[in-house]
């Protein structure tokens, strides 16, 4: 599972083939390690206008003990290597305020350090004030979709929309977005809306929280279920009997409980209701046990067909209704879905998978607006080429391509899909809710 | 059509049970099955009578055995006009005879039946592998000598090699040890419990060995005279030093204790009407009063390969007018230790009686002090279609002792079916 040609290209002989061939050179990105400061280096602050999204960014970096500068002019001349750029264009109120993102990046952008981030911040498009508004908004994608594939050594681009009214949801988001736990995510979009100022603290922000994760005994579920309790999570863990070795491992080392089912028996959904109930209600879902069972549709068994749609969709969907509907599922609860890229783009050989991981987001889409009432939060990820042991079942040629065809040009960790469902799981994140964020390196598939 | 008579357990045989390739290694279902058969006709004085009909099976069996039990019936005592069919429902085959004996009974089609089962896994059909047999069968359809030669030139090493039949699921390649693991774990059976069992059927079989309950239920065969597989002197502590020899790593819990050994045996019941045997000096032990099957989809359904009979009971007690705990002693084929647990926890839980089985509430929970009273697969071994025939036996008789009441047989078998009926008296 070790990605052996981005170890060759940190060896000297593999350095000179990279540089005179003009091969992929993917840069080894950073994760997060206990100690870790949010961003280890200084941040560049822009702005259209002062705004209260601004003051509230600006509050976090102080916050975070990040050294900032507000002006892009005299970065460009001195040595400063920036680890972030953040802009502010919630002022942009019609097009002629395009051109300050221009102004602000253009001089800086070759100065952003090794694994930099650059995260725009814009007001969500539907919910402008005028239709200018909504024009400048909405260009704003366009601007951090194509950055991502223009920054290198192992920077990310990102845009944050942030709802009239949310400015102080800001905070869990933007944290992620510059820590190093974001280290996977690139050209995304994600959505914050208003929600109640909540949540435990960056320290332990899943302290007394209880989180199901199915599928937990090995690859990206365990990783989850480890980054969970490693935020103060009390796990309680699902898999196959087949795997309840694996499970036990994982489960031991965390603290966790284990529950041995199969996700698409008749009767996983009340299980599962019955063993959160008994801790107390489930504040975490994620729904990540999941299969592939690759074939063109003209050569399709319907077992293939029928085992990725059960375990991949109509598991998550039952075991959500039951949980909502048992109360087992406690309010200001949070649900993930694990999606793919697949079911974005689609790919040749899964239709099957593709529908149940585009089902997914369609759950997500249609359960977020339901769930407001009780402060339940729904989100997917949509990971890109993780290197797992369903990835390394990939013939080679396909898993190589896989690996590159991303902006940074590489596979994802178990842990990148991990931390992101932390932020969605995080109670501080109570204004994210019905967003599918790609945890792809900006896969060039589902853009 | 007239009313249903009723159908009498009158007395029952078989020989001990025998563990895999040691005593009986060189006798074949079919001498087995005649044992157990002439010693029943002995003792109840059936010698040159014409009965009903003879129905019992083998789970595995040679090809050349295909009319088996009516070769076995014109080698016995019996008077050769007795009609004989073989049949074959995996672990349930044994119990599934008695019931189909019990039918024609019960509709007065015939009056008296004798139902069994045998099986041994010593003397196992080997066959040829598919290659060789088609080879074979070229063989004997070419016409000269030229041609036959032709086809022997085809033959290659590996198609010598023989096909010998697994315990195993054709269509998950999983035996059952490995089904029945997976089901412990989904319904965290523990190592102790299951040892705790296994104890207990061992202490059971020889608590009824020394009152002299098995005297006119078994035969000796071939100088053997109790089950070999007993251990009278086991323990919980010895039992728990055995090694799982079903799943692996941390979490597995069955061993070659908790499980049914291999074992080769034989067992037959004789069935029949009130007057029937009223006439022949004959007593009836108990009733053969209900009887279902069922069936699992432990394929693709993500159920238990052997929690059919879960399913069963509680279909057969609806019918019966009865509860789970209306029972005054329970006969739960031991396959695995496991197996027994999980359905005793199946019935007791309420999402699996809800969702699973459609019931209001769970069947509830068994006084276990009346569970296999006599010991069962464990302790006694498992030749598998005929431990149908010595838990009926077994179980007339324990209620014929105890001057009446009900008991509860419950049987799982391959391929995800259960095979389950109510003795009373
Ligand atoms: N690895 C990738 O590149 C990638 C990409 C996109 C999406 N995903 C998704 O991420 C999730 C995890 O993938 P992974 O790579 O870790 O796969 P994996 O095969 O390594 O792990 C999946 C886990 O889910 C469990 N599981 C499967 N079916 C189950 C069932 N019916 N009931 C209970 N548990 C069941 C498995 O036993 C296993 O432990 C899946 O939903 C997958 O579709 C993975």
């Amino acid at each position: 599972m070790t990605d052996r040609y981005q170890t060759f290209t940190r060896t000297p002989l593999g350095r000179t083939l990279v540089k005179n061939l003009g091969l992929p050179d993917p840069t080894p990105l950073p994760r997060w390690t206990e100690g870790s400061s949010v961003i280890d280096g200084p941040v560049v602050f822009g702005a259209i206008s002062e705004t209260d999204t601004g003051k509230a960014i600006q509050a976090l970096l102080r916050d975070i003990g990040a050294t900032f500068s507000t002006a892009a002019e005299g970065v460009a001349s001195s040595e400063l290597r920036p680890k972030a750029l953040v802009f502010d264009a919630t002022g942009a109120t019609s097009t002629a305020d395009l051109t300050s993102l221009q102004r602000f990046f253009s001089p800086v952008i070759r100065q952003l350090g090794t694994a930099g981030r650059v995260i725009v911040v814009g007001r969500t498009p539907e919910l402008s004030a005028a239709p200018e508004q909504q024009v400048a908004q909405r260009a704003l994608e366009g601007f951090t979709r194509s950055l991502g594939k223009e920054v290198k050594r192992g920077a990310t681009v990102n845009l944050v929309y942030v709802a009239p009214d949310a400015h102080d949801q800001l905070d869990s988001t933007l944290r992620f977005f510059l820590s190093p736990k974001s280290a996977y995510v690139s050209g995304q979009v994600a959505r914050i809306g208003a929600g109640p100022l909540v949540g435990n603290g960056p320290a332990a922000p899943l302290a007394d929280k209880v989180a199901l994760v199915t599928g937990a005994a090995r690859g990206i579920g365990a990783a989850i279920a480890k980054t969970l309790a490693r935020d103060g999570a009390t796990v309680l863990g699902v898999d196959v009997p087949q795997n309840a070795n694996d499970l036990r491992k994982v489960m031991s080392s965390i603290g966790g409980s284990e529950l041995l089912l199969d996700v698409t028996s008749i009767d996983a959904p009340q299980r599962i209701a019955a063993a959160g109930a008994e801790l107390g209600g489930l504040d975490i879902v994620v729904h990540n046990a999941g299969i592939t069972r690759d074939k063109r549709l003209a050569n399709m068994r319907t077992d293939a067909w029928d085992a990725v749609l059960d375990v991949n969709l109509r598991a998550p969907e039952r075991i959500t209704a039951q949980l909502l509907e048992s109360g087992a599922l406690n309010d200001g609860g949070s649900v993930v879905g694990v999606a793919s890229i697949a079911g974005i783009a689609g790919n040749n050989g899964q239709t099957n998978y593709a529908t149940s991981k585009a089902g997914v987001i369609g759950l997500v889409q249609s359960l977020a607006p339901r769930l407001g009432d009780r402060q339940i939060r729904i989100n997917a990820v949509a990971p890109g080429f993780i290197e797992t042991e369903m990835t390394a079942r990939v013939p080679f040629a396909i898993r190589e391509v896989g690996r590159r065809i991303n902006s940074l040009q590489q596979g994802g960790l178990p842990v990148d899909v991990a931390e992101t469902i932390a932020w969605f799981a995080d109670p501080a994140s109570a204004g994210v809710t019905g967003n599918v964020v790609r945890v792809c390196g900006q896969s060039v598939l589902g853009a | 059509m007239t009313e249903t008579r009723k159908v009498a357990v009158v007395a029952g045989n078989r020989i001990p049970f025998a563990r895999q390739d040691t005593t009986y290694r060189h006798a074949s279902n079919s001498d087995m099955l005649t044992a157990a058969l002439n010693g029943l006709v002995d003792r109840t004085g059936l010698g040159g009578q014409e009965l009903g009909e003879v129905v019992a099976g083998a789970v595995l069996k040679h090809a050349r055995d295909w009319n088996m039990v009516r070769e076995v019936v014109l080698g016995s005592k019996l008077a050769a006009t007795t009609p004989a069919y073989d049949i074959q429902q995996a672990c349930g085959t044994g119990l599934e005879a008695a019931i189909l004996v019990g039918n024609k009974i019960a509709l007065g089609q015939i009056e008296a039946g004798i139902a069994g089962g045998v099986d041994t896994a010593s003397d196992a059909p080997v066959a040829v592998n598919d290659d060789l047999r088609n080879i074979l069968l070229d063989l004997n359809r070419a016409k000269s000598l030229q041609d036959r030669l032709k086809v022997l030139t085809r033959v290659r090493p590996k198609a010598i090699i023989p096909e010998i039949p697994r315990n195993a699921e054709p269509r998950t390649r999983k035996s059952m040890g490995e089904h029945a693991a997976l089901t412990a774990l989904e319904w965290g059976i523990t190592r102790e419990a299951q040892d705790e069992l296994a104890y207990r059927s061992h202490m059971n079989l020889a608590a009824a060995y020394d009152r002299g309950f098995q005297d006119d239920l078994i035969t000796p065969y071939l100088g053997l005279e109790k089950d070999q597989n007993l251990r009278p002197d086991t323990t919980v502590e010895k039992l728990a030093k055995l090694k799982p020899v079903f799943g692996k790593g941390e979490t597995a819990t069955m061993t070659a204790g908790n499980s049914t050994p291999l074992t080769d045996g034989a067992s037959m019941v004789l069935l029949s009407t009130d007057e029937w045997a009223a006439e022949r000096g004959l007593r009836p032990l108990a009733y053969l009063t209900h009887s279902q099957t069922a069936a699992v989809d432990y394929v693709k359904g993500a159920e238990g390969l052997l929690m059919a009979p879960a399913y069963a009971v509680p279909r057969m007690l609806a019918r019966a007018g009865l509860t789970l705990q209306d029972f005054d002693y329970y006969e739960i084929h031991e396959a695995f230790a496991s197996q027994v647990l999980a359905t005793l926890k199946a019935w007791e839980d309420p999402i699996f009686c809800k969702e699973r089985l459609g019931l209001d509430a769970p069947l509830g929970e068994i006084d276990r002090s009346k569970l296999n009273v006599n010991g069962s697969s464990l302790a006694a071994g498992h030749p598998f279609a005929a431990t149908g025939g010595r838990i009926v036996a077994a179980l007339a008789k324990q209620l014929d002792e105890n001057g009446g009441g009900r008991g509860l047989i419950s049987i799982c078998a391959a391929g995800g079916q259960g095979v389950v009926a109510i003795l009373e008296k």
